[in-house]
């Protein structure tokens, strides 16, 4: 029941620092913090105050408009700091860990026993629902929405990301239940895209009651949204469910063992990491522990990858969504003709216009300059080189640079997310921030059509 | 370089100063020198080196070839017309005499074509707080190259302040404009200064010493102007028209000079194969139509002969496959391409007034561009539309 999906086009960016195969030793994570920030359109109120004691799988936080969908700790601890921006605009929940791990209990069943209702109910209340996200929009999921099938990347082809193979190895049994539990919320098919480019993980080839899609091509094809273009789309007024496979094994340990189990293995890479390699952590942790004596100077650390992720400080903490912490040169060098064709600046070029295209496969490192300046789109055929959908992408930006929402309908803004145009934007000539564009584009519609 | 570097910054105008346009220059020639370190912040963290300064830079290399060509043949037509070398003579004969003189006469409007259009992008720079922009890098360098030697320096100066203004900075600037800006500035040129533009005494730079003028009645008409008042025997043999050797505008005599920018533009992907090929292949297809309906010499110039004659490689290459005034979509490209290959054709052969099509043809082109990716967009959204009904 596999299907082959061949993804043709896009580009793989090969970043210095890939991560070793093995564990390093685990350290123990000091604190956590879960930023609402990483949850795009979301409102949130607050459960907790300073001072309070939390355990694992306790609410933190909940969706302002609709309170089912709980933030949950990841740790057991006393909640230490809350940080605010403007209009006090909540960005932070710290909790300071007691190094005792005592958690919440939830229901702990097969969920091929449970109903619908039972497993949505267990989902929200220990707080893994907002690993499910949708699209349109790339938003936490609705639980009242029947989506028209679930799709589960195993896959990422982002730079330097980690191998989801290697993490998943020895897990089939809880991704197998989370897969359970996910059949259940759809009445259409559960997608689990696995890696075509290499042989897939016996815990992902193994799984049953799912759909199996191998994927294969450069990146951004381990993107869910360019996997589901491809496998079935999302039209107007569907609703398609996305997950990714390392979040299933959660929702798998929750049905397993009744907890929030939020540890999780996190690849460590760039440039600047002494020793690349993958480190078990735990959700929102912070990275000044793991990062220790493991980074030179000059580096920004990113969580997430270098196309997609976000800068944060270096006593920062892990996103949500997260399972790469990336620290890559830090730029802003001025550099002496370095636009001259051919002989300035040789970073790896997407065109054909420095000798680096010759070297595709060269491992290089990469600082964060923008060489060059922004400017008005000049160049014609660069986006729709590395944009693998059946989209006109600059014309789509174009209609979400003017606001114009019913054109933008037609051009398929509810089949697209920010990450899909991350190559695109890494290879603009006129250095044009897409991702924020459409970040923005699809909060407008979404506020606009609901 | 890390003392230019700080003496640079060391002199830097302040953006909101008393000088706007002081500061513009020091930005444009900064970013010029050093590309500034500006570091990215939100989306990718990491950035490809290509930057339109680059891009830009890779136009006017291509042009080389074209401009020392131009530079060549501008002094070899002279040397010919006086009487002071032949046809026959060989490439080499008075080779220095020839360049230097031909250098002497296109140095100064390459100088002039960048002097006003930059000044013209300096002051909207400096007024709309912006930096300067790369457009005007090529076209500073196509108009010298698709007028002829004889044109007033004024005339350029006049004709390519009208098109940076009217035919960009109104539009919003680079990346903006709906028409190519050299070729409004050569349109421009055509229309309000029809006698140097067209014609038998321009195209040869015929001036001798002492700024006489050689006799009355010598013509130096073009192939084409020939062609059109019934002297087709006067049409280059394909080789000569290949080669170059004939009098023309600067850059558009030389197949060959052309080809060597094309190959590199086609090289490093900056100017597009489907919009260059597809102009060929229309030009092509009416050149066949012609022949196929007969009647007058002209008529039955052969298709192939046809595409190597006049402005139609220069237009197809540097000029067409300008990517903001171009059609966008990958089958846009080559509607567009077919179109203006088909009407430039057209034009030159049908119309007498006008023997230089090519010039009209890409325009229309280019205001048909928006259209023609317009259809092409609408037909992806229909398709989509479908995928609903059927689904």
């Amino acid at each position: 029941m596999s299907r082959d999906v061949k993804i043709r086009k896009g580009a793989n960016i090969k970043l210095l620092g890939v991560a070793d195969k093995m564990y390093a030793n685990p350290v123990s994570t000091s604190d956590i913090v879960l930023k609402p920030t990483d949850f795009p359109g979301l409102t949130p109120k607050l459960s907790v105050k300073i001072g309070d004691k939390v355990k694992a799988g306790s609410p933190i936080f909940y969706n302002k408009e609709d309170d089912r969908v709980l933030f949950t700790s990841p740790i057991s601890g006393e909640v230490v700091e809350i940080s605010r921006g403007e209009k006090r605009k909540i960005l932070e929940v710290k909790v300071k860990s007691d190094g005792a791990n005592t958690y919440e209990t939830f229901k702990q069943a097969d969920p091929n026993s449970l109903s619908r209702e039972e497993i949505l109910d267990n989902l929200l209340k220990s707080g893994v629902w907002p690993f499910i996200r949708q699209r349109p929009y790339d938003v936490i999921a609705n639980p009242d929405d029947a989506p028209k099938a679930i799709h589960v990347t195993a896959i990422d082809t982002a730079p330097l990301a980690p191998d989801y193979d290697f993490v998943a190895h020895g897990q089939a049994d809880v991704l197998q239940i989370g897969l359970d539990a996910l059949t259940k919320l759809t009445a259409g098919k559960v997608h689990l895209n696995i890696n075509g480019n290499a042989n897939a993980d016996e815990a992902f080839r193994s799984a049953k009651n799912v759909q199996i899609n191998k994927i294969s091509g450069p990146h951004p094809a381990g993107n869910v949204g360019i996997q589901l273009h491809h496998i079935d789309p999302v039209n107007k007024g569907e609703v398609v469910w996305t997950l990714n496979a390392l979040d299933v094994l959660t929702i798998g340990k929750l049905f397993k063992t009744g907890q929030f189990d939020a540890s999780r293995s996190i690849a460590i890479v760039g440039a600047k990491v002494k020793t690349p390699t993958y480190y078990k952590t735990v959700l929102g942790a912070n990275v000044a522990d793991i990062l220790k004596n493991n980074i030179e100077e000059g580096g920004r650390v990113i969580s997430g990858n270098p196309l997609s992720g976000t800068q944060i400080a270096e006593n920062g903490h892990l996103s949500f969504y997260d399972y790469q912490l990336s620290v890559i040169t830090e730029g802003g060098k001025n550099r002496f003709f370095g636009w001259l064709p051919f002989l300035g600046y040789n970073g790896f070029s997407l065109s054909r216009t420095s000798f680096s295209f010759l070297t595709p496969n060269k491992r290089r490192d990469l600082d964060t300059n923008m060489n060059g300046e922004e400017r008005a789109f000049v160049m014609t055929g660069e986006y729709e080189k590395v944009f693998p959908m059946d989209i006109y992408p600059v014309h789509l930006l174009k209609s979400m640079i003017i606001k114009d929402i019913d054109l933008m309908e037609k051009l398929g803004v509810y089949e697209v997310a920010p990450e899909d145009f991350s190559v695109c934007e890494y290879g603009c000539t006129s250095k044009i921030e897409t991702q924020k564009i459409v970040r923005e584009a699809l909060d407008l519609v979404r506020k606009e059509t609901s | 370089m890390e003392a230019l570097d700080k003496f640079m910054q060391k002199m830097k105008p302040k953006a909101d100063g008393k000088f706007p346009l002081a500061h513009a220059i020091w930005d444009g020639t900064y970013t010029f020198l050093f590309v500034p370190g500006h570091k990215n912040h939100n989306g990718v963290h990491i950035r490809d080196s290509v930057d339109l300064k680059r891009t830009m830079i890779i136009v006017v290399k291509a042009l080389i070839p074209c401009l020392l060509f131009g530079m060549y043949n501008v002094g070899h037509q002279h040397f010919l017309a006086i009487g002071e070398c032949l046809a026959s003579d060989g490439v080499c004969a008075m080779f220095w005499d020839k360049f230097i003189f031909g250098a002497i006469k296109v140095l100064p409007l390459v100088i002039v074509s960048y002097g006003a259009g930059l000044g013209v992008e300096f002051v909207f720079a400096a007024v709309n707080k912006h930096s300067i922009h790369e457009g005007f890098l090529v076209s500073g360098m196509l108009i010298p190259l698709i007028v002829p030697i004889d044109i007033p320096l004024w005339m350029v100066a006049v004709a390519t302040i009208f098109a940076v203004v009217i035919g960009k900075e109104v539009f919003g600037g680079t990346g903006m404009n709906v028409l190519n800006v050299a070729l409004v500035t050569r349109a421009f040129l055509f229309f309000a200064y029809p006698t140097k533009m067209s014609g038998d005494q321009v195209w040869i730079d015929t001036s001798l010493e002492e700024g006489q003028k050689l006799v009355d009645g010598f013509s130096g008409a073009t192939p084409l102007s020939d062609a059109i008042q019934g002297g087709v025997e006067a049409i280059p043999s394909i080789m000569d028209s290949i080669i170059g050797f004939i009098p023309g505008s600067i850059g558009e005599t030389s197949v060959i000079a052309i080809g060597l920018g094309a190959l590199l533009l086609i090289a490093t992907g900056i100017g597009s194969f489907r919009i260059i090929l597809s102009m060929f292949v229309g030009g092509y297809l009416m050149g066949m139509i012609f022949n196929a309906v007969g009647g007058s010499p002209f008529l039955e110039v052969p298709a192939m002969h046809q595409l190597m004659l006049g402005g139609f490689a220069f237009g197809a290459v540097f000029m067409a496959t300008d990517p903001v005034t171009a059609s966008q979509t990958a089958t846009g490209k080559i509607i567009y391409g077919v179109f203006i290959g088909f009407i430039a054709i057209l034009i030159r052969v049908a119309n007498p007034a006008y023997p230089e099509g090519v010039m009209l043809a890409i325009l229309l082109g280019n205001v048909f561009a928006p259209l023609i990716d317009h259809m092409v967009v609408n037909a992806n959204i229909k398709k989509r539309l479908k995928r609903v009904k059927t689904a």
